[in-house]
């Protein structure tokens, strides 16, 4: 995608050259920017708090299920715990985290624009997120919530205690600013990519956010509603879901799953959009498969919103409801099956780099494909039957959301650093970190899924003592986990003041973004880019060639 | 060894539980050849075409198609093929037998109570007999619930409003683990019981330690006469309601052109909520007996029902 002249290609002047973060300096010309790169930040840095705060309440539970009986904290502030966490961690950490940061940062960048569609919009999507959060925070601070991220009725509604419909309101606006940013993204890609940028030119990770956007789009409004509807009957008594007063609760459940299914693929979408940009450079080979790839993500986006009913096999659905629903949900790994050989496929006859993003890289290719496949035995009807509810489901959402997606953003987060920050970060105690994030993960989730088949439900402070040496187990996994996760807070942090220098492509991978500064300038490119090839040209080859010259 | 086995896998305990397991394992052993093979391939590829190593980089020729079609295609007949596997056996975990024992259960947070149909009753505990399938109608009082059994691989969600049903065949004698797993509020953790599964002969002990003073249907027969339902339903009534003997499992037409079977779930519906589906002509003049009927007075009054439905096809 190199199509930039080469003399167009950017001399390297911090002094001179006014960059996005230096451009004007004021703490009002942060609030009020609209420039997607500094909205990308407020973003990371509010993120990266509710991340800590769902960190939390996760080391808390997990200190709680060291011993079988409810020790550390009562049962009732461990459910408050659990609630906290999936919170927080779905709607202020996973749901934004690549879309809003990496998106917002890279998405115009990558296809040649100045800025998104519509700034405006933009910087009040972070405000609703912010006022989302902040409602939310008030009900934790004022006494938290007991129901659960999944809010089932009618205990939701009608018996739970707490400030329900405030965390629920909280979640309610954030969503709007969910889909401002999906339909940010989706009029930018459509109108706003640089002259010759065809569709079959796009990065892949552009192809997952336009798909994630389309989801964020459609599915959120259904939860806005299921929300409505949930504090409708909770303030007003309106009978939708409890069957005392003339509701259904089942209902409830399908609507909520009608959103939450896909943002299954909210989640995990854009950390394929990121490993598929970071595989290709480091192996320097084009990416196996282009087209599947792309084909490939909007054919889970669109299976995503057929598969809701398999949370619900034991709800007392219909049995054939729950057969259709089954055979959907294996037709929607295919996809994602295909994505992990064609990643795999590219390393072949590649010149294989191991820097920290291809780490990280390496593993999500690892965890998901534990993540994925174990999706498999959820998909089997009898087999849900059993593991519904257990650790089994947890181990296994865990290994495609933290596994899987968190992996991806620490890859993203470290490859475009350079280009975010005009820094580098320091490359041994990041690998470190990759490291330790990778074993913690796997003593943290692995045993769980043997506890899930053994037969442990979730949301259990208090469980049977014979479950206790694997809960160890996972708990011991879990303080390795956080260790790993607070490294790179800390180096990248001092990397903004100590760390090297970034040139403008240090990685040296194709893909506009790598053809302006580091930090870009405000306007991002000094000439509108004109693009002639498609993405990934690279050549492990000549790496190879360029490499021996280098050595003589 | 089988220690460690048993540490890390739960107890087989009923007909449904082997079935099960033998779909897992197959799954275990396609997942870990599945993963090998990634991590084998990628390993290799890593190790062998990492940077300055001296090998052939020339692109492969042809395209990627031919991979492609192999890589979706053979998943998509796999996976086809696990469907059926898991859809036939969830289908039998579906149907009950003909036959079975039928046991009450009621959940509300945070107990379960159980009754027999000899009107014994249980809390947080349920004693079976091993060799005889058991078909547990299940509501709840309040919040959902769920009847999770992980030695008998069964489990169903415990709804308010509606029945749920679950059955298995205990077939090895020992204590097991009954867990509630659909999270119901703060002591959810805590609404955890265990099922005694018996040999026939101690069961029947068991049974006859404690007197019961009447059984299920007798209890359901005595609420149909002091709740007054006897006083409309009745061949000699002057208010014009419908005739209850031998309505179980008939087709009932309703006032809107519909037919229901009368199974369990509209038995009950008729009792709480009798406007909800008014027999093809009677007037709608029940009055609900919602909250002013407990769930095993509706059980004990369903079960009477059924009787009379049983007692009339033995007289034919």
């Amino acid at each position: 995608m190199s199509a930039v002249p080469m003399q167009a290609a950017p001399q390297y002047a911090p002094a001179l050259q006014p960059t996005y973060l230096n451009v004007q300096r004021t703490i009002r010309s942060w609030l009020l920017t609209t420039d997607h790169k500094r909205i990308a930040l407020l973003y990371m840095v509010s993120i990266t708090f509710f991340f800590f705060v769902g960190g939390v309440a996760a080391t808390l539970m997990r200190l709680e299920l060291l011993t079988p009986r409810a020790e550390l904290v009562t049962s009732e502030t461990y459910n408050k715990l659990f609630t906290i966490h999936g919170v927080v961690m779905l709607w202020f950490f996973l749901i934004p985290s690549i879309p809003t940061v990496l998106g917002n940062f890279l998405v115009p960048l990558m296809i040649g624009a100045r800025d998104v569609a519509f700034p405006r919009l933009n910087l009040a999507s972070w405000y609703l997120f912010m006022v989302g959060g902040a409602f939310t925070l008030f009900s934790i601070i004022t006494g938290g919530v007991d129901t659960g991220w999944t809010f089932y009725t009618p205990y939701s509604s009608t018996y739970s205690n707490g400030h329900v419909v405030a965390m629920a309101a909280g979640i309610f606006i954030a969503g709007f600013g969910s889909i401002a940013t999906g339909l940010n993204f989706i009029v930018t890609v459509h109108t706003m990519r640089a002259p010759g940028l065809t569709w079959w030119r796009l990065p892949i990770f552009i192809w997952s956010l336009y798909t994630t956007s389309i989801i964020l789009v459609l599915a959120t409004p259904v939860l806005a509603i299921t929300l409505a509807l949930m504090a409708l009957e909770r303030i007003f008594g309106v009978g939708f879901f409890n069957p005392a007063i003339g509701g259904d609760p089942l209902l409830f459940q399908h609507l909520f799953w009608f959103y939450s299914h896909p943002a299954v693929y909210i989640m995990i979408l854009p950390g394929m959009g990121v490993v598929s940009e970071l595989i290709p450079c480091f192996s320097r080979r084009p990416l196996f498969g282009y087209k599947f790839v792309a084909v490939a993500s909007v054919a889970i986006g669109v299976l995503g919103f057929l598969v809701w009913g398999h949370h619900m096999f034991v709800s007392s659905q219909s049995i054939y409801a729950g057969m259709i629903f089954s055979i959907l949900s294996f037709m929607v790994s295919i996809p994602s099956a295909i994505k992990v050989f064609n990643w795999t496929a590219t390393l072949y006859k590649g010149s294989i780099r191991f820097q920290t993003p291809m780490l990280y890289a390496l593993f999500f290719i690892g965890l998901f494909t534990i993540g994925g496949l174990t999706g498999l035995f959820l998909a089997c009807l009898a087999i849900d039957v059993h593991v519904h509810d257990t650790y089994f489901v947890i181990a296994h959402f865990h290994y495609i959301m933290v596994g899987g997606m968190v992996m991806a953003y620490l890859g993203g987060i470290h490859f475009w650093w350079p280009k975010i920050t005009g820094r580098m970060y320091p490359e041994l105690p990041a690998k470190l970190a990759a490291l330790t994030v990778f074993l913690g993960f796997n003593l943290t989730f692995f045993p769980q899924f043997i506890l899930g088949y053994l037969g442990m439900p979730r949301r259990y402070p208090v469980y049977a003592p014979e479950f206790q040496v694997l809960n160890v187990l996972s708990t011991a996994g879990a303080s390795i986990l956080a260790v790993g996760y607070l490294l790179p807070l800390t180096y990248l942090l001092w990397s903004l003041r100590y760390g090297r220098i970034a040139t403008p492509n240090p990685w040296e991978a194709t893909g506009l973004e790598w053809t302006t500064h580091s930090p870009p300038p405000k306007d991002n490119f000094e000439t509108t880019p004109l693009v002639t090839a498609g993405a990934y040209k690279y050549d492990s080859q000549a790496a190879e060639a360029q490499r021996e010259v280098a050595h003589v | 060894m089988r220690q460690l086995f048993s540490f890390i896998f739960p107890d087989q305990a009923s007909n449904l539980a082997p079935s099960v397991d033998a779909i897992f394992f197959a799954l275990v052993v396609l997942c870990s050849v599945i993963t090998l093979l990634v991590f084998v391939v990628a390993l290799f590829f890593c190790v062998r075409f990492r940077r300055g190593s001296k090998v052939d980089r020339t692109p492969p020729k042809g395209g990627t198609l031919r991979f492609e079609i192999a890589w979706t295609l053979i998943p998509f007949f796999v996976f086809c093929g696990l469907f059926f596997w898991a859809a036939d056996v969830y289908f039998a975990m579906s149907r009950p037998p003909g036959g079975a024992t039928e046991i009450h259960v009621v959940g509300k947070q945070w107990m379960w109570k159980i009754q027999h149909p000899d009107g014994r009753r249980e809390i947080n505990e349920l004693h079976v007999p091993v060799g005889r399938p058991v078909q547990l109608i299940m509501t709840s009082e309040d919040v959902i619930h769920d009847f999770f059994v992980p030695a008998f691989r069964a489990k169903q969600d415990v709804v308010p409003g509606r029945y749920t049903t679950e059955w298995f065949t205990p077939t090895k004698p020992g204590r097991y683990h009954l867990f509630c797993s659909q999270y119901c509020g703060t002591n959810h953790s805590t609404m955890v019981g265990w099922v005694y599964v018996m040999e026939p002969a101690e069961h029947a002990r068991w049974l006859n330690q404690v007197a019961v003073s009447e059984s299920l249907v007798a209890e359901g027969e005595r609420h149909f006469h002091s709740r007054g339902c006897s006083g409309c339903h009745a061949p000699n009534s002057q208010i014009h309601a419908p005739l209850l003997e031998g309505i179980y499992g008939k087709p009932v037409p309703l006032s809107d052109g519909t037919i229901v079977i009368a199974d369990e779930q509209y038995l009950r519906d008729s009792i709480l909520l009798p406007n909800k589906q008014v027999a093809a002509g009677y007037e709608p003049i029940m009055p609900t007996f919602q909250g002013r009927i407990s769930e095993e007075e509706v059980n004990a009054i369903v079960a009477y029902l059924k009787h009379l439905t049983d007692s009339e096809r033995s007289q034919q």
